[in-house]
């Protein structure tokens, strides 16, 4: 080995990042709010008499609906995010790759959230 | 990127087969891995067959007798025999545990003994815990007081607050719970492993300890503490009966509770 630091020096490596906490909280959180959204969305979904593209619209276009819709999509795209990033640092050990990945879950994260969004708030102001 | 096939020189090979005396009638097979780095040939497992009416009852016994009697060329770490000093610890039938704890007739058919998982080797079952012990000495694992000692006595603690450091103080440090760790093994350069983090937490909860802050400040990193997923094989295989994932989980609410 070419590495002459010690068994200490590689261990405490960079030190704390002193950060990490609000990470794992807000993931916490983001699934937390996650639970009830997710089934209000799958039991809806179902219970629509006919799932035909006036019905869909029409459903998507009343206020709570549509406030219900932003906030699921909002809350999954976050939580992928949160959640994708994690297993990049788990698996790719590569110190450009990781960081690559990262930044590019981040950015698609991103891009579906607003998509999403932008879709739901078309039909609901009729755009 | 994540490798999912071994190099070459890694493929553990078979290797040799030590016959029991032929009037042996209680027969059990122990296939134990052989590696020597520094003879450039490929790992192998040797297997030994032991006249278990001639052996004591747990695995420690049994490796013990193949050493003396069997093949000396075999190199493992033991010391106490009776589960304190934690040198024995090795990855026996699976899962790791100390070989002076772990009776044979627990387990059904061959004995599969290898050393702790993805750790350098040194030899046979000895593997280098050098990384190990370092993150430990990282977290400090002393106490860290800016009030002075009392000068006519020791520092005082409650029953209660010593009652918090059962199931923490008893780690004999022997790695079984680090090295069954998935998250430990992709990134053990940099997570600190639940044996290292049990520790930490045994200093943050000391009631005597002024330093909690600052090891909390320490230990609050991506990869240091929030490596661990709540895997559990830590919990699972730490022949002492403790609970490092707790340790870990208390750590982590801590960091929440003082934010808030």
């Amino acid at each position: 080995m070419n590495d002459l630091r010690t068994p200490l020096a590689r261990a405490k490596g960079l030190g704390s990042a002193k950060e990490g906490v609000g990470h794992w909280w807000s993931q916490r959180l983001s699934s937390l709010l996650m639970m009830p959204l997710v089934l209000w969305f799958g039991f809806s979904l179902a219970s629509l008499p006919q799932a035909s593209h006036a019905a869909l619209v029409e459903w998507i276009s009343s206020p709570s609906v549509t406030v219900a819709l932003v906030l699921l999509i909002l809350t999954v795209f976050y939580h992928a995010q949160q959640g994708l990033q994690v297993v990049i640092e788990d698996y790719v050990a590569t110190r450009w790759q990781r960081t690559a990945a990262i930044i590019a879950v981040s950015f698609l994260c991103l891009l579906l959230a607003v998509i999403g969004v932008i879709a739901v708030l078309r039909i609901a102001l009729g755009g | 990127m994540a490798e999912f096939t071994l190099p070459a020189n890694s493929v553990v090979k078979q290797g040799k087969t030590f016959k029991a005396d032929s009037g042996a009638k209680n027969i059990k097979r122990f296939i134990v891995y052989r590696y020597d780095p520094d003879s450039g040939d490929n790992p192998r497992t040797d297997t030994y067959e032991v006249d278990m009416d001639k052996c004591g009852p747990m695995v420690l016994d049994a490796l013990l007798k193949i050493k003396g009697e069997m093949d000396a060329s075999l190199s493992l770490r033991r010391s106490c025999r009776e589960g304190i000093c934690g040198s024995c610890s090795m990855n026996i039938d699976g899962e790791n545990t100390l070989a002076c704890t772990k009776a044979i007739d627990e387990i059904k058919g061959d004995v599969k003994v290898y050393p702790l998982p993805h750790q350098p080797i040194v030899k046979d079952l000895v593997s280098d815990l050098t990384n190990f012990y370092a993150q430990y000495a990282s977290v400090e694992p002393w106490m860290k007081a800016d009030s002075a000692t009392p000068p006519d006595r020791e520092r005082l603690q409650s029953k209660a607050d010593r009652a918090k450091l059962d199931g923490l103080y008893e780690c004999i440090l022997c790695a079984c719970c680090s090295t069954s760790c998935p998250s430990y093994w992709w990134n053990s350069d940099r997570y600190l492993g639940p044996a290292a983090l049990l520790n930490a937490y045994r200093w943050i909860v000391d009631s005597r300890d002024e330093a909690s802050g600052e090891r909390l400040d320490e230990l609050e990193d991506p990869f240091k503490l929030y490596r661990c997923h709540t895997i559990m094989n830590c919990t699972t295989v730490c022949p002492k009966g403790l609970n490092p994932a707790k340790a870990i989980a208390e750590t982590k609410k801590l960091l929440v509770q003082r934010r808030m």
